[in-house]
C-alpha cells in the first residue's frame, strides 16, 4: 500500500476528518500527575503530543475494560431470572499515536481471546473490530524498553492499522490494513525520499537499543527445569504481590467474573474484572486448598507464563512486548529483564539477578 | 455470534440427596430450549459451569452420560456460595448451564482395551458418567473387562449406591465398592481404596486406568499401580482447579502451560509428570 | 547513591552477618533504572556489598521484615524504624530477632517530580546524589540520536510530599545508627497537610476525595507495600461474606481506600511508601493526613515511638472519658 505524507500543519484537518466516524483518543499529559501520560479523548482543536515515551497504562482497556458488564438479568414475574448479554455499543474508537509495542500487545491478545470456535470471546472481538489504531513509531526508546528483543520493535507494525513515523515537521503514514488505507485515503502520496528517511530512522533507533536479554538457554530448558530454578526464592523476596505489573502490562489478560445484584436481588449483572496472578485469591479453591499458596509460586507464575508457558503453547511467541512498563512502575523495581536473564542462566552458573 | 459466556437456561427436574450428611445432592436439569440440548454435545469426563444469576458460576463434572438422553445430571458438594445456593434450589427452578467444557476420558482412542476405574469420595461423578457410557449396548462390546473400584468413608457416603448394585448384576462389570471400616449392615468390602486396589491387582496389559479422588487417595494408589506394572501413559487423572471463564483465557486454572479447563481436566499421568503440581 | 551512608550500611550489615548476630539483612540495592532502589535480602557478608542508600529508597522495608521468624537486621530511616517498633508491638516481629540499622534521613525524592521536570527526555543516570538536605542532584541521559543532556535539580524542589513535613528523620530505637544524626524534623508543618480538608464542608470533602481516588486501578500496591497491612485476608479480598464489590465502580474503590485508611489510623508513620508505590500517582496522604492529625491532636499519639504503647484506636474502655469517642 502506498505511503502517505501529512504535514503537522494539516494535522488538525486530518483529525477532524477522523472524528466524523470515530471517537479519537490520544496520549495526553495527565493534569494531576505531571509525569504521567494517559489516554484521553483528543478534543477538537487540541494537538496531539509527539514527544513522549508512552502512556503509563496500556490501551488494552479500550478492548478489554478493567470492569466490563457481560450480561444482565431481571427476575421475571414467574420468579425466574435468565441472563441476557448486553448490547454492544456501536461507537468506533480511533487510537491516535499508539506506540508499536501496544499495537503488538493487542495483536498478541487476539491470539488469546480468539483461539478457536469455542474460545472466541465476543466481547473482545467486537470492541477490537471497532477500535482502529494509528501507531506512532518510537524514535526515542527509553532505558526500560526492550521491545526489539521481545518479537516487537520501535517501528513494529503488528496490530496497527497505520504506522506513522515522525519526520520532524511532517509525518509519514504507512497504511497496514484496508481500514488503515481508508483512513489515509486523500492524503498526498509520500516521496521516495520520505520513505527512505523513515527507514533510516528505524535503523538508527534499532541500533541505539542495546541487547539486554538472552533466552537461548531458557528456550532449550524444560518446563520443570525452569520451574525449579533456585532463583525464584530470591526474586520473590522483594515482591509485594501487588497487581501493578499485570495491570500496566499490555499482554496480561487474566480476569475474574463476578455477579452483582441490587439489594432486593431482583436485578443484577455479571461483570468481568481484571484479575492478577499475584493475588493469593486468584487460585484459592473453595476448600481452602491453594495450588499457588506461596508468594514465590505466584511470582514465578507470572514470569514463567510470559517466557515459558506461552512460548510452549503459542509456537515461540512470548507473552511480553518489551514495553518496559512493569520495569518503570514496579513499586520494588523487580526488573523482568533481570528475571529473564536469570531464567536463562546456564545451569552451572549461580542464577541471580544482575546489577545493571 | 456465539457467546461463550452465556449459559443455556435449564430447569431443575429432580433433586436427590445423595449422602447421609446431606452435603451432596444430585440435580437433574432439562434444557428450556430443545435446540440447546442438541448443541450441548458432550462426553464422559467433561464438565460445565453451573450458573446462578446473581450468585455466580461453579465448574462441576457432568455425572450423566450422553447415552442417557437430553437430561443432565450433576452431583454437587455444598462448599461455596454458588453450590450453597444451588443446594437450596428446588424442582422447577430455572438457572443456567454453560458448557460442555474441557476434554474427556480418551475411551474411543483405547477401544478394545480393558478399563480399570478407581474412584474415591465424590470425585466419582464423571466416572459414573463413564460407567454408564461403557455399559451402553453401543459401547460395551467395544471394550474388554471393566473393573470399578470405588470407596467412601461410610456406606451412607457412597454415591449412586443402588445404581452400582445394578451394574454389578447386569452390566458385565466388576464392581469393588468399599468403605473405610466395618459398619452395621454393610456386607461389602472394607478398607481404603489403595488397599482394595492392591487386592484387585488390576492387570495393566492392554488396559487403561482412570483415577479420580482426593489427593491423599491418589498419592497412595499410585505406588500400588506402579507395583502392578502400570505405566504413566496408561493412567488418566482428572484435575480440579479454580476456574472462571472455562474456555482457556482467564488464567487461574493453569498448570504449567496447560489450562485445566480447556486442555484438561483429563491428563495422563505421563503428562502430569512433566508439569508442576499446581493443582 | 549516597556514598557515606552506603559504605556505613555495608559495613554494619557485613559485620552482623560475619559475627552471626543475624541470619539476614534487609536493605536496598541499586535499582535497574535510575531513580529506583530495589529491596534486597542479604544472607552472606559478600552480598552486603550490593547494599546502597540513595534518595530513592522510598519503599518500606519493615513490610519485608514483617512476619519473618529468622533473625533479621533492617536498614531503616526514621519512619521505617517506627514501623518496626509498631510491628514489634503487634507481635509481627520479635524484638530479640530484630536488629535495626538506623539511617538518619534527609528525605527521599519523588521520581515522578524529577521525571516531570525532564518530561520527554530519557533519564539514564543519576550522577550526583548528595548527602545534604539542600543539595542538588544531577541527572541526565541521551536520546537515540546520541544527543545528551545533564540537568541539575535542587533536592528541595523534588522531595516526596511526606518528606517535607517529616517529624522524625532520625531512627527511633535503632540498635546502631550509621551516621551522625540529622536535624530531627524536616521543617514543614505536618498539621498543615490536613488544613485544606478542615476548610471544606462535607460535600466538598467528598468531591475532593472522589476526585483524588478516581484513577485507582485496584492493584493494591498501596496496601501491599504498607507495613501496617498484613491481614491474612484483607477485607477487600474476603469473598464470604463479600464486603466490597470487585469492579471499578467508584463506591467499591472508595470503600477500599476509606476502610484501609481507618484500619491504619493511629498506626501510620507517614512513610509515604503508598504514594511512592502507586502506579497511578494517587495521593493517599490526602486521606490519611486528616486521620493522623486527629490522632495527634485528640490523643497526643505519635505511632511507633516505642514498641509498647498501644495505638489509641486499638484500645477501648466503656468509661472512655473522651467526648469525641462516644
Amino acid at each position: 500500500m502506498q505511503h502517505r505524507i501529512l504535514s503537522k500543519d494539516s494535522l488538525a484537518a486530518f483529525l477532524e476528518g477522523l472524528r466524523k466516524e470515530h471517537v479519537v483518543y490520544a496520549p495526553k499529559r495527565d493534569k494531576k500527575v505531571p509525569n504521567k501520560m494517559v489516554w484521553k479523548i483528543l478534543e477538537p482543536g487540541e494537538s496531539p503530543l509527539f514527544e513522549f515515551a508512552n502512556t503509563d497504562m496500556s490501551p488494552k482497556d479500550f478492548v478489554f475494560p478493567q470492569s466490563e458488564c457481560l450480561m444482565r438479568f431481571r427476575t421475571g414475574e414467574d420468579g425466574t431470572s435468565v441472563l441476557k448479554p448486553i448490547e454492544p455499543e456501536p461507537r468506533k474508537t480511533l487510537l491516535f499515536n499508539v506506540r508499536p509495542c501496544d499495537g503488538k500487545g493487542l495483536s498478541f491478545m487476539d491470539m488469546i481471546f480468539c483461539q478457536d470456535e469455542q474460545t472466541n470471546d465476543v466481547y473482545w472481538r467486537d470492541k477490537r473490530e471497532r477500535t482502529l489504531m494509528v501507531g506512532l513509531a518510537c524514535n526515542n526508546p527509553c532505558p526500560s524498553c526492550f521491545c526489539h528483543e521481545a518479537n516487537c520493535g520501535p517501528h513494529s507494525e503488528t496490530g496497527l492499522d497505520v504506522l506513522m513515523t515522525d519526520l520532524g515537521t511532517r509525518l509519514l503514514l504507512k497504511p497496514l490494513t484496508d481500514r488503515g488505507a481508508t483512513l489515509v485515503d486523500g492524503l498526498p502520496e509520500a516521496a521516495p525520499g520520505d520513505v527512505d528517511r523513515a527507514e533510516e530512522l528505524k535503523g538508527t533507533v534499532e541500533a541505539s537499543m542495546k541487547p539486554v536479554i538472552r533466552t537461548e538457554h531458557l528456550e532449550a530448558r524444560s518446563l520443570m527445569d525452569a520451574y525449579n530454578l533456585p532463583y525464584w526464592d530470591r526474586v520473590c523476596e522483594a515482591c509485594i504481590n501487588c497487581g501493578t505489573c499485570t495491570f500496566v502490562c499490555p499482554t496480561c489478560h487474566c480476569f475474574d467474573i463476578q455477579d452483582e445484584t441490587t439489594p432486593d436481588g431482583e436485578e443484577g449483572r455479571r461483570v468481568r474484572n481484571w484479575d492478577f496472578c499475584m493475588s493469593p485469591l486468584f487460585t484459592l479453591h473453595t476448600s481452602g486448598h491453594n495450588p499457588r499458596g506461596k508468594k514465590m509460586a505466584r511470582v514465578r507464575q507470572r514470569f514463567m507464563h510470559k517466557y515459558k508457558y506461552i512460548p510452549m503453547k503459542r509456537n515461540g511467541e512470548v507473552g511480553c512486548v518489551g514495553c518496559g512498563r512493569c520495569v518503570r512502575l514496579c513499586p520494588v523495581n523487580i526488573d523482568i529483564r533481570d528475571v529473564i536473564n536469570a531464567m536463562n542462566a546456564p545451569a552451572e552458573a549461580k542464577p541471580e539477578g544482575q546489577e545493571v | 455470534m456465539l457467546n461463550p459466556y452465556l449459559p443455556y437456561p435449564v430447569r431443575i427436574t429432580d433433586v436427590r440427596v445423595e449422602t447421609e450428611d446431606k452435603t451432596l445432592r444430585t440435580f437433574e436439569f432439562e434444557f428450556l430450549n430443545p435446540k440447546d440440548a442438541k448443541a450441548f454435545d458432550y462426553h464422559p469426563g467433561q464438565f460445565a459451569e453451573l450458573s446462578i444469576p446473581g450468585v455466580g458460576e461453579s465448574p462441576i463434572g457432568i455425572a450423566s452420560s450422553p447415552t442417557e438422553g437430553d437430561r443432565l445430571l450433576f452431583t454437587v458438594f455444598r462448599a461455596g456460595s454458588v453450590t450453597g445456593r444451588l443446594h437450596g434450589m428446588q424442582v422447577g427452578d430455572v438457572m443456567g448451564v454453560r458448557g460442555p467444557m474441557g476434554n474427556w476420558y480418551p475411551l474411543d482412542a483405547h477401544e478394545g482395551k480393558n478399563i480399570t476405574i478407581i474412584a474415591g469420595g465424590y470425585a466419582v461423578t464423571t466416572l459414573r458418567a463413564t460407567m454408564v457410557w461403557l455399559q451402553d449396548p453401543k459401547n460395551r462390546d467395544r471394550f474388554g473387562s471393566i473393573d470399578f473400584i470405588y470407596g467412601a468413608r461410610t456406606p451412607g457416603m457412597l454415591l449412586y449406591r443402588d445404581e452400582m448394585a445394578a451394574w454389578q448384576k447386569t452390566g458385565g462389570v466388576n464392581c469393588h465398592i468399599t468403605v473405610d471400616r466395618e459398619f452395621p449392615g454393610w456386607t461389602g468390602l472394607t478398607g481404603f481404596v489403595p488397599t482394595v486396589t492392591e487386592q484387585v491387582a488390576p492387570n495393566p496389559n492392554n488396559a487403561i486406568a482412570l483415577v479420580c479422588g482426593p489427593p491423599i487417595m491418589i498419592k497412595f494408589t499410585q505406588p500400588v499401580l506402579d507395583k502392578c506394572g502400570w505405566k504413566a501413559d496408561q493412567i488418566y487423572l482428572s484435575l480440579e482447579n479454580r476456574m472462571k471463564c472455562g474456555i482457556g483465557i482467564c488464567g487461574r486454572c493453569n498448570v504449567g502451560h496447560q489450562y485445566v479447563c480447556k486442555d484438561g481436566p483429563v491428563f495422563s499421568k505421563a503428562e502430569l509428570d512433566q508439569l508442576p503440581v499446581e493443582y | 547513591m549516597m556514598k557515606t551512608r552506603t559504605e556505613a550500611i555495608r559495613a554494619a550489615a557485613r559485620t552482623l552477618l560475619e559475627e552471626g548476630r543475624v541470619d539476614a539483612v534487609i536493605g536496598y540495592v541499586q535499582g535497574t533504572i535510575p531513580l529506583r532502589a530495589q529491596p534486597f535480602v542479604a544472607y552472606t557478608p559478600e552480598e552486603c556489598d550490593r547494599f546502597i542508600w540513595s534518595s530513592f529508597c522510598g519503599g518500606n522495608l519493615a513490610s519485608i521484615a514483617s512476619g519473618r521468624t529468622d533473625r533479621v537486621a533492617v536498614v531503616a530511616q526514621g519512619c521505617v524504624s517506627r514501623n518496626l517498633n509498631g510491628l514489634v508491638h503487634e507481635n509481627r516481629i520479635q524484638r530479640e530477632n530484630l536488629y535495626i540499622i538506623g539511617v538518619p534521613c534527609i528525605g527521599m525524592l519523588d521520581q515522578r517530580k524529577v521525571e516531570a521536570k525532564l518530561f520527554g527526555r530519557n533519564i539514564e543516570f543519576l550522577k550526583r546524589d548528595p548527602e545534604e538536605d539542600l543539595g542538588e542532584i544531577v541527572v541526565g541521559g541521551c536520546n537515540a540520536m546520541g544527543e545528551c543532556y545533564e540537568e541539575v535539580i535542587k533536592r528541595r524542589d523534588v522531595k516526596r510530599d511526606n518528606c517535607y513535613t517529616c517529624m522524625h528523620r532520625n531512627p527511633v530505637g535503632a540498635d546502631t545508627v550509621v551516621v551522625e544524626p540529622v536535624s530531627e524534623t524536616a521543617g514543614g508543618d505536618i498539621n498543615a497537610v490536613a488544613t485544606p480538608w478542615m476548610r471544606f464542608d462535607a460535600d466538598r470533602r467528598w468531591e475532593e476525595f472522589a476526585k483524588n481516588f478516581e484513577d485507582c486501578i485496584r492493584c493494591y500496591a498501596c496496601r501491599d507495600v504498607c507495613p501496617l497491612c498484613y491481614c491474612t485476608t484483607c477485607f477487600v479480598d474476603e469473598s464470604n461474606p463479600q464486603w466490597c464489590g470487585k469492579t471499578q465502580d467508584s463506591a467499591d474503590v472508595q470503600t477500599f481506600h476509606i476502610l484501609r485508611a481507618f484500619h491504619c489510623a493511629g498506626r501510620c508513620t507517614d512513610c509515604g511508601a503508598c504514594e511512592s508505590a502507586c502506579p497511578q500517582g494517587i495521593k493517599m496522604r490526602r486521606l490519611t493526613s486528616m486521620l493522623e492529625k486527629d490522632v495527634r491532636t485528640l490523643w497526643g499519639h505519635e505511632p511507633g515511638m516505642d514498641s509498647t504503647t498501644k495505638p489509641p484506636l486499638s484500645t477501648y474502655r466503656p468509661d472512655d472519658p473522651e467526648d469525641h469517642f462516644k
